[in-house]
């Protein structure tokens, strides 16, 4: 491998990681906010997956690529919201109604979702950071779309939101002390229900990523499992959301291994290079399990930590 | 001129009941009490577990609705529906257990818990106002620090910062002693005193501790059963009399008779253990301990020191990161084949949570030392329902183990007879090692006598005994040496006649 090809994996990785991340990143702040309240969906991977359906399905319907994105929201939104109500019912348990919805979501977004395999929507554009240099293989690395900064932006005001608003103190309450709460007088389950459905919304969006711009098409086979490894993913962010930025470019750089590798002509051992977000989540979640500093940082309601 | 200009600022109120009842099912929980707590006094509250203090301050805060009965606020009637009510009334109330949130910092917490909470917190102003608020307040709390990283004292005072923050002026409080220091209990308390005689607070405190009452309380009233036994001057009345109106007709208990005994043989020691707590932070340091036979070792503290995480090791359910366990100088692993072989039995705190399975029966409960030898088992893997059933109504009739059958799930018991169930099971053998926590905590006068007599009786019989217990007053009335646990170790051990209150509570603080 020469100094230049070096250079351009590099880059490669860089705008791959870009590009892979911004899914993870969205449904990680959902989850990141939806655990904040106490609760944990595990659903997301359904949001993820109809959020790309209805997505695909509006833009191609309207023509507009940013009203697909705005649907895909409202969709993840619904579910979030139904989660969030089921939820509240006496003696469920939020995982169980998690994984419901994992199947639940997929399974509308498949059945809905036949008609617009084949048609190709209008996609969303992005934004050339590296034309200037007027080198080709830089100028397509550094193709970033806007969701991504959009992304960024959430997770700092949700960061700033957690510690500087009334909201943002309720829901942390909410989130570890739920008797302490209910001595306030707030409505737990409205905060949660709230939270889940603000969650859901962020996965959906997630999701108009996937269909709408990388890989950006609909298919069945779309989603590689984004919607659960961001669950992971929150975990190895101790619950941050500045944090689940830095570790939703990871896991994108760790996605983005296998292409850029093929993209300078190294295809031996493609497939091992793609599983390496997977591998990663497994190590993740090992050392996080192992780390007693990590269980500090879990909100006490949640029900993965009870 | 405006209303609120002629308003003073907030004083001291007075409140009244008139008359209160509530009834739960059969049970009359509170039966035409009236009491009254004049603006400025520092009133106890006392009475015997399940006297009605609890419902009684629970239907003054809102969170019952009294069957009958009035409250009245600096003599107007006041309807108080809800606990938020009660706030807005300026009535607050610390409980037993803590409501701060743990991942919130304090100065969030106080924030948090004002109902005019801005939308978006302006972080330097609010500081400021904190800042100017701490100075006026006679106990400091680290504002900075989350909760789950202050000590058990420091979230007691910001308890009751949070509710003098919150202009609260009726501060009712839940037993508030408990988890802290005498040094500490009596500071706070000290300062409660002199807040309430300036006129700034009103307080009415839940109490057990008569020598608390004597020192900082001016007024008392006393609950049995749900009636009204008494009520006059703190400092007039002598502890006989309050607790005489407290038990009633039924004596008051005499003290477990403890026999002589010139044991010289150490049975249990402890060596150098260390172990670490659920996060891996260090709940045991370098702890040091020998128990002589016919000797109960009382192990005081506060609460949060390493004490359940010793009983834990003790009893196998925390690892030791380093040390070892000696009895009669052989090692010892807490596990069940070493409990058997060196008759090491205990009586955990919480026994419902530490040594019962609460939806197994009694008697599956009470065979649990027994079950895998004869007679219940046979060829070593039968088991025999028939004898285990017969040796359960035994022990259930010689305990005086009250439920409706041997056969209904343990959970279903009283608190004081899951404990006599559990003391059946561990002390009907031989017992040559006896480790006990916090055994009558939550339990009622006459239950508290007997568990007591029996773990004396153990003792008696040539047992060593190591009783950890936050009540001090329970350490010092049955030990024969009293150890002082504080930051994991132990720190003092000192025979009981060559001690005294005041040596423990300096050395439990941590000086």
């Amino acid at each position: 491998m020469t100094g230049a090809e070096l250079f351009i994996v590099l880059f490669a990785m860089i705008g791959g990681a870009i590009r892979v991340s911004t899914p993870f990143m969205f449904v990680a702040l959902g989850e990141c906010l939806t655990e904040k309240s106490g609760r944990i969906n595990l659903g997301h991977e359904g949001n993820l997956v109809l959020g790309a359906m209805v997505a695909y399905a509006v833009s191609f319907t309207t023509g507009s690529p940013w009203l697909g994105v705005l649907a895909a929201g409202g969709a993840g939104l619904i579910l979030g919201a139904m989660h969030g109500w089921i939820c509240a019912l006496p003696r469920v348990n939020d995982i169980a109604v998690g994984i419901a919805f994992m199947s639940f979501g997929t399974g509308l977004a498949f059945f809905f979702g036949k008609p617009f395999i084949q048609p190709s929507a209008p996609r969303l554009e992005a934004i050339g950071l590296g034309d200037w240099t007027g080198n080709p293989a830089i100028a397509q690395a550094l193709q970033v779309n806007p969701l991504f900064f959009v992304g960024v932006a959430l997770a700092v005001f949700l960061s700033w939101a957690f510690a500087n608003t009334r909201w943002g103190l309720i829901l942390r309450m909410t989130g570890d002390s739920a008797a302490s709460a209910r001595a306030m007088g707030v409505s737990i389950d409205l905060v949660r229900l709230l939270a889940t459905a603000a969650g859901g919304f962020l996965a959906g969006i997630g999701g108009a990523f996937l269909s709408l711009y990388y890989p950006g098409s609909w298919n069945e086979g779309l989603s590689s499992g984004q919607g659960l490894m961001a669950v992971a993913l929150v975990i190895f962010a101790r619950w941050d959301p500045i944090r689940c930025v830095w570790a939703a470019l990871l896991f994108g750089a760790a996605g983005a291994l296998g292409p850029s590798l093929q993209s300078i002509g190294i295809s031996q051992g493609y497939y091992f290079f793609n599983a390496a977000p997977y591998i990663l989540t497994l190590f993740i979640m090992i050392a996080s399990a192992r780390s007693k500093s990590a269980a500090s940082d879990a909100p006490g309601e949640l029900s993965i930590v009870k | 001129m405006t209303l609120a200009a002629t308003l003073p600022t907030p004083r001291a109120p007075s409140l009244e009941t008139e008359g209160m009842s509530k009834i739960f099912g059969p049970l009359v929980a509170l039966d035409d009490v009236s009491i009254s707590v004049k603006a400025g006094s520092f009133h106890a509250l006392l009475g015997e577990n399940g006297a009605g203090k609890s419902t009684l301050v629970k239907c003054i805060m809102g969170f019952y609705r009294a069957d009958k009965g009035r409250v009245r606020l600096n003599g107007a009637e006041v309807s108080v529906a809800s606990p938020r009510d009660a706030r807005s009334l300026g009535i607050g109330m610390v409980y037993q257990q803590f409501t701060l949130v743990p991942c919130l910092t304090a100065a969030e917490n106080l924030v948090i818990s004002r109902a005019d909470a801005p939308a978006i917190i302006d972080w330097k102003r609010e500081r400021e106002k904190l800042a100017a608020f701490m100075d006026r307040m006679p106990f400091r709390v680290p504002l900075d620090k989350r909760v789950s990283a202050l000590s058990a004292g420091e979230k007691q005072k910001l308890e009751i910062l949070k509710l003098l923050y919150l202009e609260q002026r009726f501060l009712i409080l839940d037993e508030p002693t408990s988890v802290l220091t005498p040094g500490e209990a009596d500071e706070m308390l000290g300062l409660l005193g002199d807040m309430a005689r300036a006129g700034e607070v009103t307080v009415l405190m839940i109490s057990h501790k008569f020598r608390e009452v004597k020192a900082f309380c001016d007024s008392f009233t006393v609950l049995r059963r749900g009636q009204l036994t008494g009520s006059g001057d703190a400092q007039g009345a002598t502890v006989a009399e309050m607790s005489a109106m407290m038990i009633g007709d039924t004596e008051i208990r005499e003290r477990a008779a403890r026999a002589p005994r010139n044991d010289s043989q150490t049975v249990l020691e402890l060596a150098s253990l260390y172990a670490d707590d659920a996060e891996g932070r260090p709940a045991i340091h370098a702890l040091n301990l020998k128990v002589k036979a016919g000797e109960i070792v009382g192990i005081a503290g506060v609460s949060g020191n390493g004490q359940s995480a010793l009983v834990e090791v003790l009893s196998g359910q925390r690892p030791l990161t380093d040390g070892r366990i000696f009895i009669h100088a052989k090692p010892f692993e807490p596990k069940r084949a070493d409990f058997d072989r060196f008759k090491v039995f205990g009586l955990p705190e919480e026994p419902l949570k530490n040594a019962a399975v609460p939806r197994m029966s009694v008697a599956e409960n009470i065979a649990f030392r027994s079950y895998d030898k004869p007679p219940i088992t046979s060829l070593g893997w039968w088991l025999s329902p028939g004898p285990m059933r017969k040796k359960a109504e035994d022990l259930i009739a010689r305990y005086r183990v009250k439920t409706t059958s041997p056969d209904s799930p343990i959970e279903a018991l009283s608190g004081g007879n899951i404990q006599r169930a559990i003391l059946a099971r561990e002390l009907s053998g031989d017992v040559d090692v006896l480790i006990v926590a916090n055994p009558c905590f939550g339990l009622d006068f006459a239950s508290v006598a007997e568990i007591r007599t029996q773990i004396m009786e153990q003792r008696n019989k040539g047992a060593a005994v190591l009783l950890v217990s936050e009540d001090l007053d329970e350490v010092l009335e049955l030990s024969d040496r009293v150890a002082v646990m504080s930051g994991g170790s132990v720190t003092y051990v000192a025979p009981i006649a060559e001690t005294d209150r005041a040596t423990i509570g300096t050395y439990m603080a941590g000086h």
